[in-house]
């Protein structure tokens, strides 16, 4: 395929489409609230109706708001439904005729949604994941052209620099100044490698944009090799997305066959082949040593730094690896420009972050907001804040981060800002906790994560995190000692500072956060007596009703 | 996954290479895993894959197989083997129950669901009933964070679980006389 065929199956594309489109999400939350029944009956409705010239019924990927799927959006009018069942699915149909609709509706002009900017997300529940057409006739595979013809690959280094995007695994290091590293190596074989081992628990960010919008990756990874001279890539996606690895491997095969992929791509001098790697359930692989070492079939343990993989990477080869947004937010980069990029987000921290909200709050899902947004914001407005009585703290970074309460909810989001009250960006989970949670079992539970997932190659990390749990539970249990808090925290610090890789260094985050914040829980535990052990075995999660 | 070979208890030396019925291919689309790899040593994680899917399970025949044609040593196999949570040397149950700990299932409630299951079946997570019927196994995060807490019931995500919800749908399966 060369650039005018690619315009001419756009043009085509567009021109096939139908005046009204009603969308309904197939992704994994609401697949699990049945809307695959949910669209047959749309698509039956549409059938009988014989509206079938005028109406389609398209599966998208997320439409952002899990918690109260299935949903279901109508274009051009711009209605949205919630929990929607089959047989209201019907009404929805006859409403384009202007019959009344039974299903319930959901504001658009909410918080919730206004408030987003889509960069990564801007095709999430506009189009067909699984139809490549449907990517192409939203300008996807235009950025890509754009920089086959036009751009040398260091004018695509370049841009990405003038943007200041950072990388959104959670570390934000400046992804074109990894680009750099890896494009001026003199080697004649270099990879490019996508890091979807989303291992955070409470982050699904990374899975919807593999499950909405996976061809948006694959260009963005194409960018990436031109910019650093690799015919060769890797997406390393969890096991645990079986979703996510089935549409990815079909978009594989369709960019294969349109020759958006494989030799000499949009008639340019660039090969690039994308093998597809499943995790088999190790958190440590979303470290990027570890992850490479998966790759090559071993087990995934880090290895110090340097080299950097960008010097010495996969069999030791130079390799660019970026996380699955960093690579989403390439195509729109170059499409519309660095300029417009880092006009978005604060002074350090360029564009747009994707946050998953979960926990007690009320509006469970995906957003995706300008950095610099203050947490309140998001976790008031937007989240609508908790179900029951006061959101007191949200977890930001997984067990890497840590907890911010309540009282620092003006904080932005942003790399440096986090950081400064004890938590980090991280992938972009974003868990929030009520009066009810307990923030030493929070800690407990976190510990028990690291201490489970350490890979035991290094001491402090399999030694350090093993005692810290031992003494989490002790408190938490109520036979704490006095002098434990302060051999907690100096155990802390000396993991944080002589583990090997970003688990161990970041596993004491949570204790260290919840006793900067949350000191007297952890005080009232020690307190406690084992006469009133009965009490303290009864979980605080369960306080919905 | 193939039902019928979780539920055949193997010995030790009685391996799938050793004695295989007619008519069995498994081995052959195992060697044609390895083979798209070039049997490269690269081949080990997608291979253990393959072999689990094919025979429910990795007993030490199939990873000796498996380290003689990769040309590994059989140390590294059982190796990553072990590391990897997806891979199990043992049976799985007919069944699987698979609850997710993540921090938003956690905060809603997941751990009572998982007490409740280990109750109702008698094991521990991790573990399968003696009948071979059910196993409760944990997950890190299923990234269903929107719909938690989540089970994963025989590869389907069910949304907000309760321990009545979840311990029902076990009960079915142990009750089950198939």
């Amino acid at each position: 395929m060369d650039p005018s065929e690619l315009q001419e199956l756009a043009a085509r594309e567009r021109a096939a489409q139908p005046k009204i489109v009603i969308r309904t999400c197939m992704s994994t939350a609401c697949l699990a609230v049945d809307s695959e029944p949910v669209k047959a009956a749309l698509d039956a409705a549409v059938e009988e109706t014989g509206l079938k010239d005028r109406v389609k019924v398209v599966g998208v990927g997320c439409l952002g708001l899990c918690g109260k799927g299935p949903l279901v959006a109508v274009d051009p009018t711009g209605e949205l439904y919630q929990h929607v069942t089959p047989e209201q699915a019907r009404s929805i149909v006859s409403s384009v005729a202007g019959g009344p609709v039974t299903a319930e509706r959901l504001d658009p002009t909410s918080p919730f949604f206004s408030k987003q900017v889509a960069v990564v997300r801007e095709n999430s529940g506009m189009i067909d994941p699984e139809r490549i057409e449907a990517y192409i006739a939203a300008d996807g595979y235009v950025a890509l052209t754009t920089a086959l013809r036009d751009m040398s690959p260091s004018d695509v280094v370049d841009a990405i620099t003038a943007s200041g995007l950072r990388g959104r695994g959670g570390a934000g290091f400046p992804t074109g100044l990894k680009w750099a590293m890896v494009a001026k190596s003199p080697s004649d074989r270099k990879f490019v490698v996508c890091n979807g081992d989303e291992g955070d628990p409470g982050a699904f960010m990374d899975r919807s944009i593999l499950e909405s919008d996976p061809h948006r990756v694959l260009e963005g990874m194409a960018i990436a090799a031109y910019a650093v001279g690799a015919s060769q890539g890797f997406i390393y996606v969890r096991g645990e997305y079986p979703l996510a690895i089935t549409r990815l491997k079909k978009a594989i095969q369709q960019a294969k066959r349109l020759g958006l992929l494989g030799a000499q791509i949009l008639d340019s001098s660039l090969d690039l082949r994308i093998d597809l790697r499943i995790g088999a359930g190790a958190f440590v692989c979303g470290e990027e040593t570890g992850l490479l070492a998966s790759i090559e079939g071993r087990r995934g343990t880090p290895r110090a730094r340097p080299p950097f993989p960008a010097e010495r990477g996969l069999w030791g080869f130079p390799t660019v690896i970026n996380n699955v947004e960093t690579l989403a937010n390439i195509p729109t980069i170059l499409r519309k420009g660095p300029e417009w990029f880092a006009s978005i987000g604060t002074e350090r921290s360029k564009g747009t972050k994707v946050f998953a909200l979960a926990g007690k709050i009320l509006n469970t899902g995906l957003i995706e907001v300008p950095m610099g947004m203050p947490l309140r914001t998001i976790v008031e407005e937007m989240g609508g804040g908790v179900a029951v009585g006061k959101a007191k703290a949200v977890q930001t970074g997984g067990p890497s981060g840590g907890c911010i309460p309540a009282a620092l909810f003006d904080t932005p989001v942003d790399f440096e800002a986090l950081a400064q009250v004890g938590s980090m960006m991280g992938s972009g989970g974003l868990v929030v906790m009520d009066e009810a949670d307990n923030m030493v079992d929070v800690a407990r539970f976190f510990m028990e994560f690291c201490t489970e997932e350490s890979c035991g190659k290094c001491v402090p990390c399999r030694a350090g995190t093993v005692q810290m749990l031992r003494m989490l539970t002790r408190i938490a249990d109520g036979e704490g000692h006095e002098e434990d808090l302060e051999t907690l925290e100096s155990l802390c610090t000396m993991v944080k500072s002589a583990s090997l890789c970003g688990l161990g260094q970041s596993a004491p985050n949570p204790v260290l956060s919840t006793l900067r914040y949350f000191r007297h829980e952890y005080e009232e535990a020690l307190r406690r007596r084992r006469s009133s052990h009965e009490e303290s075995g009864d979980k605080a999660g369960d306080s919905a009703g | 996954m193939e039902s019928a070979a979780v539920s055949e208890q193997r010995k030790p030396g009685a391996g799938p290479s050793a004695k295989q019925p007619a008519g069995d291919n498994r081995p052959k689309i195992l060697a044609a895993t390895m083979k798209r790899y070039q049997y490269q040593p690269d081949a080990l994680i997608e291979a253990l894959y393959t072999a689990q899917e094919l025979y429910g399970y990795l007993d030490l025949d199939i990873l000796t197989k498996i380290a003689a044609d990769l040309k590994l040593p059989p140390s590294h196999v059982y190796g990553v083997t072990t590391f990897y949570q997806f891979f199990s040397l043992k049976p799985r149950g007919k069944h699987t129950c698979l609850v997710c700990m993540g921090t938003a299932c956690y905060v809603r409630g997941a751990a009572a669901i998982v007490a409740a299951l280990e109750e109702r079946a008698g094991v521990k997570a991790g573990e399968t009933t003696p009948d071979g019927k059910a196993s409760i196994l944990t997950a890190r995060c299923i990234g269903a964070c929107g719909i938690a807490p989540a089970v994963v019931f025989d590869g389907s995500v069910a949304p907000f679980v309760t321990p009545e919800s979840a311990t029902q749908r076990l009960g079915e399966w142990l009750a089950n006389g198939s």
